[in-house]
């Protein structure tokens, strides 16, 4: 092969390769265009739902139910997605080289820039 | 006595022992094989594959252990041996390497890796796409020095660019069809690249971007629903397939196996394929992919050309990645952190956490994980893209 066939195949190849991944952004696009949710569709002109009735519903007695054995109980979460929470946790685990369950969270709180602790503070 | 005598020699003559001195060839396979078992049990490097390739390569090179015979595969090539010749004449691996020829093992190991692979991050964000795309640029530019620079045939050279790739099943896939003997270097080489992910990567990063980029926090991924998910294995295969029918086999299996974990229907299925199915073929998958490895065919300059290859299409492929998400940063307005642009090597999940971790050495309230893996997983399917393409050109 000569030169020019060697570029001409890689160029070719690295085409290809964005055209088929683009190919994919295209569909992906029209999936969420299409607006394929679990949620089933609310009908165009359907009437608004009725107010709910204000019924004095009894509040649920807080039951102050004991934790269930090896449970690391509440994690409080400030500013802090769900999401976001469990991998935090998950990285704070592989990092500490343990299992997830023999760590115990208390909370959670996003740092902002101006919050951070400079090192010699610590 | 003198008979004695003589049962004696001929037992030390046939023995592995006077053949290993015979050739000091084979001494230094078993060195190396035994080096490989050392990264892999003690630097747990890859562990799961180079255990299995070490091993296989320590046997293979064992004198009179007669369980790989590479003539009859080179037969096989050439169309002057049967496959019923091979089961009659051939030893295990010569067996198990059925399995590698066909590209049945890589297959059947994409299947596994697509029923452990979210598509989440990748749906959610479309655009990493292009960042898994240009990180194929180190396949095209390990194959252009291949063939121009080492002058390595055109089929060697694709197969060697595809290390580029960082996803061993594919590198094998290809390697088997194109260019089967040079497995065992580009196996070894893609695998123990992919396992150096963390210290192949970070130079390059730090030197591609600024501390400022890599700084920068990205907004939280759309939650993506179950139909997508769905879906979109789907219509990658319809697509992808299309466009490229050589790549069906692969892509094929790996959205198969997703296909298996999404539809929540089918999670006995989704669990043999990521679990009893994926370690059976990965047993069979390394121990033959070693057992290639004899030393007339090892030790050669090739094999270093090889190694040294494999190192630049890593690079390359951190570049392109980087560099297009440095541009995509540029174009958003500072929204994209380009880090994540290097997780589109594939090497699923390290390059991912390798990207996280950049990021919040750089902020420590930095969390790109999720968004690294969005790229990750464009890059499993890119590298498909690209050895279905090499596949096409170059597989006659």
């Amino acid at each position: 092969m000569s030169v020019a066939e060697y570029l001409i195949n890689s160029l070719l190849g690295i085409c290809v390769v964005f055209f088929a991944l683009i190919l994919l952004i295209a569909i992906i696009v029209i999936m969420t265009k299409l607006n394929i949710s679990d949620e089933p569709r609310k009908p165009k002109n359907a009437a608004p739902a009725a107010a709910p009735a204000a019924v004095a519903m009894p509040a649920a007695p807080a039951m102050d139910v004991p934790l269930a054995p090896g449970t690391a109980g509440d994690l409080k979460l400030y500013n802090t997605d769900p999401r976001d929470a469990a991998m935090i946790m998950a990285i704070v685990a592989d990092e500490l080289q343990k299992p997830l369950n023999e760590l115990r969270f208390i909370s959670i709180r996003e740092i902002t820039p101006d919050q951070e602790i400079a090192p010699d503070q610590e | 006595m003198d008979n004695a005598l003589g049962i004696l020699s001929r037992l030390w003559e046939t023995s592995g022992f006077f053949l290993l001195v015979s050739d000091w060839r084979q001494l230094l396979m078993i060195v190396i094989a035994l080096f490989l078992l050392y990264l892999g049990l003690v630097k747990k490097f890859e562990p799961l594959l180079l255990v299995g390739i070490a091993f296989g390569m320590l046997l293979v090179n064992l004198p009179g252990s007669n369980m790989y015979h590479p003539e009859l595969w080179d037969g096989y090539i050439a169309g002057n041996v049967t496959i019923t010749e091979i089961f009659h004449e051939g030893g295990l691996l010569d067996i198990l390497y059925i399995g590698v020829k066909s590209g049945l093992y890589p297959s059947l190991i994409f299947m596994g890796v697509g029923a452990m692979t979210d598509f989440g991050p990748l749906i959610a964000n479309p655009k990493s796409l292009l960042l898994g795309a240009a990180a194929q640029l180190g396949i095209f530019a390990a194959f252009l020095m291949a063939g121009l620079i080492f002058q390595f045939d055109p089929n060697v050279a694709a197969s060697i660019g595809i290390i580029g790739g960082a996803d061993g099943p594919t590198a094998i896939w290809l390697t088997s069809k194109l260019a089967p003997e040079y497995l065992a270097p580009i196996a070894i080489a893609a695998y123990s690249y992919m396992a150096l992910i963390p210290l192949i990567q970070p130079p390059v990063m730090r030197l591609l971007t600024t501390e400022e980029e890599r700084k920068i926090k990205m907004d939280q991924l759309r939650p993506v629903s179950k139909k997508e998910k769905i879906i979109f294995p789907i219509v990658v295969t319809v697509f992808v397939c299309l466009l490229l029918p050589s790549v069906a086999p692969l892509l094929g299996c790996l959205m198969l196996g997703n296909l298996f974990k999404e539809s929540g229907l089918t999670d006995r299925l989704s669990d043999t394929a990521q679990n009893a199915l994926m370690n059976i073929v990965t047993i069979f998958l390394s121990i033959s992919v070693g057992g290639t490895a004899l030393y007339d065919r090892f030790l050669t300059p090739q094999t270093i050309f090889i190694i040294v290859l494999g190192l630049i299409a890593f690079e390359f492929a951190t570049m392109g990645g980087l560099l297009l998400g440095k541009l995509m940063c540029k174009i958003t307005g500072g929204k994209i952190n380009p880090l994540i642009g290097s997780a589109g090597v594939s090497a699923v999940p390290m390059a991912a956490r390798v990207a996280q971790k950049e990021g919040q050495r750089a902020n420590p309230s930095n969390f790109l994980l999720m968004h690294a893996m969005g790229p990750n997983v464009a890059g499993v399917i890119g590298s498909a893209v690209a050895a279905g393409f090499l596949l096409a050109v170059f597989g006659g």
